[in-house]
């Protein structure tokens, strides 16, 4: 594949959206192993929320 | 199941947890199309083998805008029937628009240089992009800096909803004054005036892109859900300990 005199500016246009697309997915799934396991110690103390409380 | 179960929360965490790992394959699967049929489309006969920016700043300006009108949406549900789930919806679409907001402008730079001969120009539709990534970013301080999130929500959706105008002045900047940007070329009276060589992978790029919006806007509505849970726990628990002291 030939991209001609102007091949860094595709190169490099390719490279930064995979950058920031790739970093989105990484915040994303960082932050989703986070609450879970924010979630799990609370859960491991006894902590529930207002809608599981019973009595 | 009726679209208002959708609303409640656990029941949308239950269709999430099931959706996102096919949507997460079909987006993969797409992306590799898309970017097979790009790399092997062939060159434009003035812009040369440039014009493969096309299949990413097309969709990110697309999507970038898409973001925006879904969070204008999700603005009504926040201030009119002020459901949490449409607040969550807002919220989570805010890093998916501004990320792609941003790939738009600097794909758009990237192709502008050796197509015009600078990386920026004033312009009409330049310019009104630009101004839509800064209040995406207005959006996302407000959001995440409101120390009482239902607060943070509400000037979030208003912003949300005057940001709204800027939407047809992005789309018809092009119409309404003389811009260095092209006028529309795929969504247009009469028809797309692009090659079908070069429509096809476009196309498939901007559907490959919308999944993966769908798919990020899925996981991030998600990861809201868990973390409201877990300040709801800590609210409850710091009340449980004040009540025994």
């Amino acid at each position: 594949m030939n991209l001609g005199p102007h091949a860094d500016f595709i190169v490099a246009a390719y490279a930064m959206t995979a950058f920031a697309v790739a970093a989105l997915i990484a915040w994303v799934v960082l932050d989703y192993a986070a609450q879970r396991r924010i979630l799990g110690d609370l859960e491991e103390r006894g902590v529930t929320r207002r809608s599981q409380h019973k009595g | 199941m009726a679209v208002i179960d959708l609303a409640n929360p656990t029941r949308f965490l239950t269709l999430a947890n099931r959706a996102l790992p096919w949507l997460a394959v079909a987006t993969l699967v797409l992306f590799a199309i898309g970017l097979f049929l790009a790399m092997n489309a062939p060159d434009d006969y003035q812009q040369g083998a440039t014009v493969k920016i096309m299949f990413l700043h097309v969709p990110a300006a697309w999507l970038g805008m898409f973001g925006w009108g879904l969070m204008s949406i999700a603005a009504l549900g926040t201030l009119v029937w002020r459901h949490p789930l449409a607040d969550v919806a807002g919220k989570a679409a805010a890093p998916i628009g501004a990320t792609f907001t941003f790939i738009c402008l600097v794909t758009g730079s990237l192709w502008g240089r050796p197509t015009w001969g600078t990386y920026w120009v004033w312009d009409a539709r330049l310019t009104s992009m630009l101004v839509l990534l800064l209040l995406y970013l207005g959006v996302l301080a407000l959001y995440w800096t409101a120390e009482e999130p239902g607060r943070g929500a509400r000037a979030a959706a208003i912003l949300s909803l005057v940001g709204a105008v800027n939407l047809p002045i992005i789309k018809f900047s092009v119409d309404w004054w003389n811009t260095l940007h092209q006028p529309a070329s795929v969504f247009r009276m009469g028809g797309s005036t692009i090659d079908p060589a070069l429509l096809r992978p476009l196309l498939i790029m901007a559907f490959a892109f919308t999944l993966l919006f769908v798919t990020l806007h899925l996981a991030i509505m998600r990861n809201e859900i868990l973390r409201r849970r877990v300040r709801s726990m800590r609210l409850m628990q710091a009340r449980e300990l004040a009540e025994a002291t």
